[in-house]
């Protein structure tokens, strides 16, 4: 499996995100241009211009017209893909985060930082159809978590969002009353801060990944605790095959050490666990940093991982990646 | 800081000091040795009567008994020479000298009390002044005013002490009786220390017994594995038995910082160091020797750290543990201390000292037992800068008398290093070459168990060579060393047999450039890891000496620890955190190099293997054993196969469990989709294509049309 190196960000990836179709991948960076690129070759298609700050998230509506992205700027921005440009500024008091487009499209959900007095929030906003009906106004802001919300989606049919930061707790949270509904038990659930969550394609279940060195797979209505993933390094991403029942997960030690370690302890490698089975299948080495984002082409023949070390490096599997048995 | 806070209140004490609670993770908070901020921990109970008192009691003052007895017209003078004695010892505190006065005599009565500023003057003045001489007819008696009570309380008459009735224990050494014989290790991670079976055929560890806070710095097996030390603030303790591990004894020693058992288990030896209260005066030190059963103390020595330093005239600053070191053999008879200019010899019978006086060697630098009979091998340097020859000798004990010695030249350091049947004793010499710039380094081999103890010289075939590592082979006759230059040194191998005349040390083979820096005999013998740690990232090669082959290479990364378990069967390479933050765990391997299972575990300190008591099967039954290895292994084999058979039986089950539970929640998710497929399908405005999870790649041709050119070609006919 050769991958394709696409370098196009200065400095360290943070989000990948592919479209429905698979198609176009979108890129997410500590520099300020979120970008997109063709799926199967890697040809750098276009940048989103107009960020201030790291841009730590994207999403892309269902039918590849609109591109959401939260950035360090205090903003969250609306972009025509097609075009390039900037449709809307939702402004806000702290650092935005994570973005995601509700199952139609017509609602987005925004996380904000802690920032000085400021404690983090979930916005909701409603998307218009036309950009200039656009309002900057909430639905809802859920409010409460200790520390950063580090990922939050909507769950099935928009009636829930799921949220998973710092304090290592999972919330699911109804958009209806904005009440908070359940909670990850404190004994089975992550012992550090959640990293990273991502939903299934079907949205019935959801990984996150954290820093205490372990993946766990839950179910998204009932919050049951279903699998965990052990490994020996910080999970900063995590990932789902919708083909196989694999998820890789990515990481690597803390950025502050890496310098201080030989590149074997580093261990930048996106790890294949069987799903079921809980066990390590395999593992993807090349980045000279941690991997701070894994996606996979919703056709299950791809994926691609971004690090620390500024490159996104797109694989498409060896034929005999289809036929592991363990 | 004793008393409980509410979680509220302590949400409300965070808020104040700005402190979020969320992002504090409370497993990383360690409380300092030796702390507790008051939070008190369930061994504390039984030594808070004795804290009690030395706090609120008048441990700080004594009582000088058998001064001389004067009239009042004296009584300022001799209060003057007491006062003058006293006041060297420590810090009297003011008023704090009173010598009653009988009103009727006017004089005085014999005695005084004096009151210092801390009980440690008051017990080191207890300690110096007992017996001190005054004149002929007034020898001082001190003692601590606290002491009184207890002599008060002796009753008139002797009472026989009551005779307890029989408790029966749990058998300690029933864990030797496993039906699988496997070894028990002890591993200590973040704040648990858990004892584990290791089950090398199910290649998983077997939990035993586990608990946090078991022990305040480290743990320790004894020497025979039947007791497990923990090492607490008020004293050690020990644990026994198979899986209940109950406290078996407590040894009460404040401040406890090193401990160390007898090789036959009979003794524990105690150690602490005291900051003094003049920051001039060097470190006080309390070493207890405790009988391990009945936990009473035998002897105790007191002493400032300069005494109990070591190292010759030159004086080494520090002190070296174990200070006192246990003649070999499970009778643990003698034990010895290097002094200055002597060694001092006790027996445990008595726990004094061998015929009253230490044994006076001129400037020696070092010693050590033989690991099984009393002999003592000392080192002593040259002397008069190199008039009087270095030397190394035996001494047999308690007898004193030289059984061996050998005079050695321009010699500038000597290691001894004893096969663990203390058959042959070898002695690393380090010489200067003649120009004194540099040093090499030869071997001196002594056969103790031969007629008159010959001693053979060993050198390199490179005389230069530096030697990073020595190792005998356990109960054998080979020897291994590391030579050369450090990135890649070679490893050679030695016996002290050969096939023809026994009684010459040869060659077997040296191995060039190995990345290794540490020698691991398997403690059964024939087999060797050449271990490169920590420099050399954990590189390991597992090496079989009889037949001088490798059997396996391999890679631990970072490892820093390599420990045999007591058989030889399997062996365990860690990574603690002691060395490395990361990866820390450990990696076990059968005795081949086959890795069979690695634990991860963050915060890791301690691993160490329940060492075995030996086998009381004589040389000559272990000798058939070996040969007959094939009978005695087959009904193993059938075992070990059921075993793995069970095994694949028992994960092919667990498998299926597993897939057949996903396949459960797959069906109900699939239910729940489909139940909110019409609402979804409003959602999206009446899209109706629900299919987004089964997605359906189309491969789509498309040519297109680059660029055409024309090319006109000529041919010419020639």
């Amino acid at each position: 499996m050769r991958p394709i190196l696409m370098k196009g960000h200065e400095r360290p990836l943070t989000f990948l995100k592919y479209n429905r179709e698979g198609d176009l991948l979108f890129s997410c960076a500590k520099d300020h241009n979120p970008t997109v690129w063709f799926a199967d070759n890697g040809e750098r298609l276009g940048t989103f211009r107009g960020h201030n700050g790291a841009v730590w998230s994207c999403d892309v509506s269902r039918d590849s017209l609109q591109l959401i992205t939260g950035s360090a700027d205090q903003t969250a921005k609306l972009w025509n893909v097609k075009s390039g440009n900037q449709l809307y500024t939702f402004n806000f008091d702290s650092p935005a985060r994570s973005v995601d487009f509700s199952v139609g499209d017509k609602l987005a959900l925004i996380t904000t930082d802690p920032f000085m007095e400021l404690s983090s929030a979930i916005h909701v906003k409603r998307i218009a159809r036309d950009p200039a009906d656009q309002s900057g106004k909430s639905v809802l802001v859920l409010k409460g978590p200790q520390g950063r919300i580090n990922r939050a989606v909507w769950g099935p049919l928009n009636k829930t969002i799921i949220s998973a930061g710092e304090d290592a707790v999972v919330r699911i949270w109804d958009t209806e009353t904005g009440t908070l509904l359940k909670e990850s038990d404190r004994e089975i659930g992550h012992k550090r801060p959640i990293t990273s969550l991502t939903k299934s394609t079907d949205g019935s279940h959801f990984i996150t990944g954290s820093v205490d060195k372990s993946a766990k797979l839950w179910d998204t209505r009932s919050l049951t605790l279903i699998k965990t993933y052990v490994t020996e390094r910080p999970v900063n991403a995590v990932a789902m095959s919708p083909l196989l029942d694999h998820v890789v997960l990515g990481g690597g030690q803390d950025a502050s050490a890496v310098t201080t370690t030989d590149h074997r302890a580093g261990k930048f490698e996106a790890k294949f666990y069987d799903k079921i089975l809980q066990e390590e299948i395999g593992g993807v080495k090349g980045h000279f940093g941690p991997i701070n984002a894994l996606a996979f082409n919703p056709d299950g023949k791809s994926f691609s991982s971004g690090g620390e070390d500024g490159y996104v490096r797109l694989h498409h599997f060896d034929p005999d990646y289809f036929n592991i048995k363990i | 800081m004793g008393d409980v806070m509410t979680m509220r209140d302590v949400e409300a004490r965070a808020a104040v000091a700005g402190i979020d609670l969320s992002n504090l993770d409370l497993d990383s908070i360690q409380l300092p040795p030796g702390e507790d901020f008051g939070i008190i921990s369930d061994d504390e109970d039984v030594y808070q009567e004795e804290q009690l008192d030395f706090d609120t009691g008048f441990g700080n003052i004594i009582v000088v008994d058998h001064i001389p007895i004067v009239t009042r017209e004296k009584f300022e003078k001799l209060e003057g020479v007491i006062r003058k004695i006293y006041n060297q010892m420590g810090v009297i505190k003011e008023d704090g000298l009173w010598m009653p006065v009988d009103p009727e005599t006017e004089k005085t009565l014999g005695y005084c009390f004096i009151e210092f500023n801390t009980p440690q003057e008051a017990e080191q003045a207890k300690e110096k002044t007992n017996g001190y001489k005054l004149d002929r007819s007034h020898i001082f008696v001190v003692s601590m005013f606290d002491d009184f009570d207890r002599f008060m309380r002796v009753p008139d008459k002797w009472a026989p002490p009551e005779i307890k009735p029989y408790a029966p224990g749990e058998n300690l050494q029933r864990w030797l009786t496993d039906e699988k014989a496997r070894d028990q290790f002890v591993i200590r991670a973040g704040s648990d220390t858990e004892v584990f079976w290791n089950d090398a055929r199910q290649l998983k560890p077997d939990l035993v017994y586990k608990r946090a806070f078991w022990t305040e710095s480290f743990v320790q097996w004894s020497p025979l594995g039947t007791y497990l030390a923990t090492v607490h603030r008020q004293g050690a303790a020990v644990w026994g038995g198979a899986s209940s591990f109950d406290r078996l004894m407590r040894y009460a020693h404040p401040q406890v910082k090193l401990i160390d058992f007898s090789p036959g288990e009979k003794y524990l030896v105690t150690y602490s160091s005291h900051e003094p209260s003049n920051p001039r005066d060097a470190n006080r030190i309390v070493i207890n020797i405790f009988d391990v059963r009945s936990g009473k103390v035998m002897r105790d020595f007191k002493g400032s750290a300069d005494d109990f330093a070591i190292g010759g005239a030159g004086g080494v600053t520090g002190v070296s543990w174990p200070i006192f070191r246990w003649s070999g053999g499970k009778e643990d008879k003698y034990f010895a201390k290097l002094g200055k200019n002597m060694i001092s010899v006790y027996e445990t019978e008595t726990f004094s000292l061998i015929d009253k006086k230490s044994l006076k060697v001129e400037s020696v630098m070092d010693f050590s037992w033989s690991p099984t009979d009393p002999i003592l091998a000392l080192f002593v340097p040259e002397l008069g800068s190199g008039n009087q020859p270095a030397r190394v000798s035996l001494l047999q004990i308690p007898c004193k008398e030289e059984l061996r010695q050998k005079n050695l030249f321009s010699v500038s350091d000597c290691k001894m290093y004893w096969q663990s049947n203390g058959d042959y004793l070898a002695v690393k010499v380090d010489r200067y070459t003649k120009t004194k710039k540099s040093t090499y380094t030869g071997f001196e081999l002594f056969r103790i168990k031969e007629r008159d103890i010959p001693i053979e010289v060993l050198e390199l075939d490179n005389k230069n060579d530096k030697i990073i590592a020595f190792a005998w082979e356990p109960k054998g006759h080979r020897f291994a060393i590391i030579h050369g230059d450090s990135p890649r040194p070679d490893v050679s191998f030695y016996s002290m047999k050969t096939a023809h005349n026994s009684g010459r040390v040869s060659k077997l083979d040296t191995l060039k450039g190995k990345q290794a820096n540490a020698l691991f005999w398997s403690p059964a013998g024939h087999y060797i890891i050449l271990a490169g740690l920590k420099g050399f990232n954990g590189q390991l090669e597992f090496y079989n000496v009889d037949e001088l082959e490798t059997m396996a290479t391999a890679e631990h990364f970072m490892a820093t620890d390599i420990e045999w378990d007591p058989t030889g069967r399997y062996v365990v390479t860690s990574v603690t955190s002691v060395h490395h933050e990361m990866e820390n765990g450990f990696n076990v391997w059968s005795f081949n190099g086959k890795l069979l299972y690695r634990i991860l575990k963050d915060h890791f300190f301690q691993f160490l293997w329940r060492p075995r008591p030996p086998s009381f099967l004589s040389p000559e039954k272990e000798e058939e054993i070996a040969k007959n290895l094939k009978k005695y292994s087959k009904k193993y084999e059938a075992e070990d196969q059921d075993v793995s058979l069970q095994l694949s039986e028992q994960d092919r089950e667990k498998r299926r469990a597993m897939k057949d539970e996903w396949e459960k929640w797959i069906s109900e998710w699939k239910r729940l989709h489909e139940e909110g497929k019409l609402e979804r399908q409003k959602l999206r405005d009446g899209e109706a294509s629900d299919e987004e999870e089964e997605y359906e790649a189309k491969e789509v041709e498309v040519e297109e049309v680059v660029d055409v050119s024309e090319e006109v070609s000529f041919e010419y006919a020639s």
